[in-house]
């Protein structure tokens, strides 16, 4: 208990810190004290169901503020991160942007952690026209069409039609290509989306699809849904799971030894250190959908010095101690923020929409332009492969080789490894 | 000043339900009756009036936020405060009622207000068929009856792709609701309405024989009923009533955030204030729960915008714990015992 | 053999060895809720608790999660037996256990589930036996050792539970206390007394079947809400206060869970299991095993 009263001050007055307040104490040296600094306003998640990403996108977020910060700031004001913890608790969204955007009067709004928390904010954002630069939506703006939201994802526009393609991109490229699928997703509405996807495309494609069900998130004993899917006999299977979840699955299909020529899918989980840690060899041969890997054909310029600065905190700040899914992309979005604002010259809702919507922006996690209704025009998910794992030690992934990528073809860094089984 | 011809325009909103139910119970009129339902209006016009001079709209927000746990509160309370029957299913009934709302307004387009109608009808009847299969069993049943009730109804909810499963369904509202200053202010008073009836039915129901009803099972169920108190109607009427109240608090709240998932809806933290709130502020009487909420609920509300963190929540565990041991007749019980 | 007759049968073997763990995590409960008539329903978070400690402890000192599970038992039963004074001295004593004794338990869930995640973080943890990756192997059924030991740890404490509940003196008054405290005035023995020993029993359960979860599953501060619903039915459909009918219920849910979700998918076993239950509820509110009152 006393350790998190600390750890809670800590953090407290590492905001003071990078809010240019003159505290000295928290993770980074105080900034010049400044009248008028560009405060941007947002909840995330710090505790709840969502609070692992959430701490690791703040952190990152806090990383680039103080970096900025030492910089001088933008358009020579310093950044200020005003921020509120939502719980995971869709209700109280709303309230904490009215008070972000009314009360404390930010400049700039960004996102909460994921889509069901950044959906009860949209009415609130629209109200006011303001620009809201989102990170990890999936589709909110399908339903609200406002001209100027802009999310940070690797999704893009029409996730069914695009989300599993490099997936059955793979699935056809094995020696004798798949002609049988089975699909397992959670009942929330990443993974159905993503479920939804391959059921499109397995279908355009004229895979049969010999499974396809949902579980919910209650359910303790894998091994008998795991097993139905076995006896449909599947050449490739695709899941889409979240991270308690995607332990019992991956558990479930060890200990039933089951082999199907490809595994994986969306599973959300092998992406986090944590994970990576707890199941070593199991993961073996899976190949997943992901958003970062450290191979050649990823090292954007920077990527490499951020999660460097990541790491070294990270482990102080109880967060993913790798940053290999989330951070980089938050740090990304707040870049896409700082080259808008630098761009126009203000701080102008307007302008800020215009540019998003007319540049193209070069972050750390790569180039990329918005679409006209926010995504990232291009999709890039990419499917990985753990290859070579020995054991739970985590170094291996911060080097290439043990999360190879498959998928898309432009930044594929390696060879299939099949079928799937923890014993190659 | 502007504001108060703009109080004028809100104001038959608030008036109109009020004063209709007050004639309605003027058959056999106490006169405090009529003094409550004008005191209440007159409270509620006075906070519209207020915050609209503030100009704020968090003001507004938080209101709701508030004024949605004296609705739950308050249906809690009639069952579980006046006849002891504890219904931990509050985030089953009031989904029950979200879900509602955004099934008419999908099949039918109809908008907020008929989706407060149907939702208080949906899950009254869900209350009467949950008591009329467990009430006749001792209390703790029923309490357990409405834990797996929420269960199933997630269940339920989570598997009907035509209220958006489990991927949520989204109501875009509009910008304006004329005559209202800004959709935040309408989702305010139509709350500010449905809290102001939701304690007057309350109210109604514990100073007529229903309530006294009630309050005869709690203390002895044998008693009463050897004495003539159609016991398993009583409870009927209060399950029903308790189920609907909790749909109507429900109802608005797809409309307010304009996105609900399952999760969302069967939030646990729905299902702990209604208890807190009616047992802190105390329970068995219809101020309890306003007490109760305005408490409570303002305190999470502030937490939630300064302490920010796990530790706000933790702190509404402890006052509901610390509470039920030190005063088990809530905040109201310290001044019943000095008068 | 026929295919679906092999998923029948390994639905309904894995389905008792998931029963085994509901069965660790209702016995608890049944002495608690059955016998003692205390509506404990903080006892799934107590045993999200204990599973926290036991991934503490086990990950500190390198020892089994089983074994660190029945050590620390004594360290739950002392726990219990704190939180039974607290409850007997505000609420039962007044009379007042209905509602505010609920509610205590309520508050009581919710400070633990809190604390949790404040002390450990939202993140799952996870403490492994070398076991945990075996699987037996008996013709076309498989027996994973994850599930095996913590159903077969479950049978065990079960069983002396009963054992002691049959045989001693003490076990025999905690059998008598819910149903005449009077008697048990009139034989010298406090009811009190008889009760906080059986609440501190009922927690010490907790704790094994906390040690039981995390061998079956990785846990997180709120892991024990999906277990309520689950251990308040299998109490109820097993007859209250018979811990051979908690342990038959137990089993049952969870073939019934597992059946479903193979032939059904599994959506629909949550709803199937508790619809049961509403069942029972409405008509053999004795539960399936219980003497009609």
């Amino acid at each position: 208990m006393n350790t998190i009263t600390r750890r809670d001050l800590g953090r407290l007055s590492l905001a003071a810190a990078v809010a240019g307040a003159g505290v000295t104490a928290g993770v980074f040296p105080a900034v010049a004290q400044s009248a008028n600094p560009i405060r941007i306003g947002f909840a995330m998640a710090l505790s709840g169901g969502l609070a692992g990403n959430g701490r690791a996108t703040l952190l990152a977020y806090q990383i680039w503020a103080a970096e900025v910060n030492a910089r001088g700031g933008i358009l020579g004001r310093p950044v200020q991160l005003v921020f509120y913890d939502d719980q995971t608790t869709p209700g109280l969204v709303p309230g904490i942007y009215t008070k972000l955007l009314d009360v404390d009067r930010v400049d700039i709004v960004t996102s909460p952690y994921a889509t069901a928390m950044i959906a009860p904010a949209m009415p609130v954002v629209m109200q006011r026209n303001v620009t809201f630069l989102t990170i990890f939506g999936a589709g909110v703006n399908e339903a609200f069409k406002y001209d100027r939201h802009f999310n940070m994802n690797v999704v893009g526009d029409n996730m069914k039609e695009t989300y599993a393609k490099g997936f059955l991109d793979i699935a056809a490229r094995l020696p004798t290509p798949a002609r049988s699928i089975a699909i397992l997703a959670v009942d929330n509405e990443f993974a159905q989306k993503a479920a939804e996807s391959t059921r499109f495309l397995s279908r355009q494609r004229g895979l049969r699809i010999v499974y396809d069900r949902s579980y919910p998130p209650s359910t303790v004993d894998f091994t008998p849904t795991i097993r139905a899917v076995q006896a449909a006999r599947p050449d490739v299977v695709f899941i889409a799971s979240y991270p308690p979840d995607s332990s019992g699955i991956l558990r479930a299909a060890s200990e039933l030894r089951f082999t199907p020529q490809i595994f994986g899918g969306g599973m959300v989980g092998p992406q986090l250190a944590a994970f990576q840690a707890q199941f070593g060899p199991i993961l073996n041969n899976l190949v997943n959908w992901d958003v970062y890997s450290p191979e050649p054909t990823m090292n954007f310029p920077g990527v490499a010095a951020f999660q460097e600065k990541y790491r070294e905190l990270a482990v102080k700040e109880q967060t993913d101690l790798l940053g290999n899914y989330i951070p980089p992309y938050a740090y990304g979005q707040m870049q896409v923020l700082e080259q808008t604002l630098t761009r126009i010259g203000k701080i102008d809702q307007t302008a800020m929409a215009a540019d998003m919507h007319a540049s193209e922006f070069d972050t750390i996690v790569g180039k990329f332009r918005f679409s006209a209704s926010g995504e990232w025009a291009e999709p890039r998910n990419l499917y990985v492969q753990f290859q070579s794992i020995r054991d739970g030690d985590l170094e291996k992934y911060k080097r290439p080789g043990a999360k190879v990528i498959l998928a898309p073809e432009n930044l594929k860094s390696g060879e299939l490894r099949a079928p799937y089984g923890p014993a190659a | 000043m502007s504001a108060t011809e703009d109080h004028v325009a809100g104001r038959p909103a608030i008036d109109r339900p009020a004063a209709a139910l007050a004639t309605a119970s003027r058959v056999a009129p106490p006169p405090r009756h009529l003094l409550f339902w004008l005191a209440a209006a007159g409270l509620g016009a006075a906070l519209v009036v207020g915050l609209r001079m503030i100009g704020n709209e968090y003001g507004y927000f938080a209101g709701y936020f508030i004024l949605q746990y004296i609705v739950l509160a308050s249906a809690w309370n009639i069952l579980g405060g006046y006849a002891g029957y504890v219904n931990f299913g509050a985030a089953g009934f009031m989904a029950a009622g979200a879900y509602t709302a955004i099934a008419l307004r999908k099949a039918t387009g109809l908008d907020l207000l008929p989706g407060i109608v149907a939702a208080a009808a949906v899950a009254g009847l869900l209350g009467l068929g949950t008591g009329y299969l467990t009430l006749r069993l001792r209390g703790v049943f029923f309490s357990i009856a409405t834990l797996c009730l929420a269960v199933v109804l997630q269940t339920l909810v989570v598997n009907w792709d035509y209220v958006g499963g489990s991927r949520g369904a989204y109501i875009v509202r509009p910008r304006e609701v004329p005559p209202f200053v800004s959709y935040g202010e309408y989702m305010f008073v139509v709350m500010l309405v449905l809290a102001i009836l939701a304690v007057g039915i309350s109210r109604t129901v514990e100073l007529t024989r229903l309530g006294r009803g009630l309050q005869a099972i709690r203390d002895n169920e044998r008693a009463a009923e050897a004495m003539g108190v159609p016991t398993l109607r009583l409870k009927l009427i209060a399950t029903t009533l308790c189920g609907a109240l909790m749909g109507v608090a429900g109802a608005p709240l797809p409309y307010y955030s304009g996105y609900l998932n399952p999760e969302a809806a069967f939030s646990l933290a729905y299902a702990v204030n209604a208890i807190a709130m009616p047992l802190i502020g105390g329970a068995g009487s219809w101020l309890g729960p306003v007490i109760g909420a305005v408490l409570l609920g303002g305190l999470q509300q502030a937490a939630t915008v300064t302490i920010s963190s796990a530790l706000n929540l933790w702190i509404v565990g402890w006052m509901l714990v610390i509470f039920v041991a030190v005063a088990p007749r809530g905040i109201l019980g310290w001044f019943r015992k000095r008068t | 053999m026929d295919p679906d007759l092999v998923l029948l049968l390994n639905g309904i073997v894995s389905g008792l060895l998931l029963g085994g763990l509901y069965a660790a995590a209702a016995s608890g409960l049944a002495v608690s809720f059955g016998m003692l008539d205390i509506v404990n329903i903080a006892h799934p978070a107590l045993m999200v608790m204990g599973a926290f400690t036991v991934v503490l402890i086990g990950t500190t000192l390198g020892l089994d999660p089983l074994l660190v599970a029945v050590l620390q038992a004594p360290l739950f039963y002392l726990l219990g037996i704190a939180i039974y004074g607290v409850y007997h001295h505000f609420f039962e004593r007044r009379g007042e256990e209905a509602l505010q004794g609920l509610a205590f338990f309520f508050g009581v869930m919710f400070i633990i589930e809190v604390g949790l995640v404040m002390g450990f973080g939202p993140e799952q943890r996870f403490l492994d036996p070398p076991y945990a990756f075996t699987t037996l192997r008996l013709g076309e059924i498989d027996l994973p050792l994850r599930m095996l030991a913590p159903a077969l740890l479950a049978l065990a404490a079960l069983g002396l539970l009963y054992l002691y509940l049959r045989r001693s003196f003490t076990g025999l008054a905690i059998a008598a206390v819910a149903q005449d405290a009077e008697a048990l005035r009139l034989m010298a023995v406090d009811p009190v007394r008889i009760k906080r020993l059986a609440f501190g029993i009922s927690v010490a359960l907790a704790s094994i079947a906390g040690g039981a979860l995390v061998v079956v599953q990785p846990v997180e501060p709120s892991s024990g809400q999906i277990f309520i619903g689950r251990v308040f039915a299998i109490c109820i459909m097993g007859g209250m206060a018979s811990l051979p009918g908690c342990l038959i219920a137990a089993l049952l849910f969870g073939v019934v869970e597992n059946v479903t979700a193979t032939f059904y998918g599994p959506s629909w076993s949550p709803a199937v299991a508790f619809g049961w239950l509403l069942l029972v509820l409405a008509f053999r509110p004795q539960g399936l095993f219980g003497k009609a009152a």
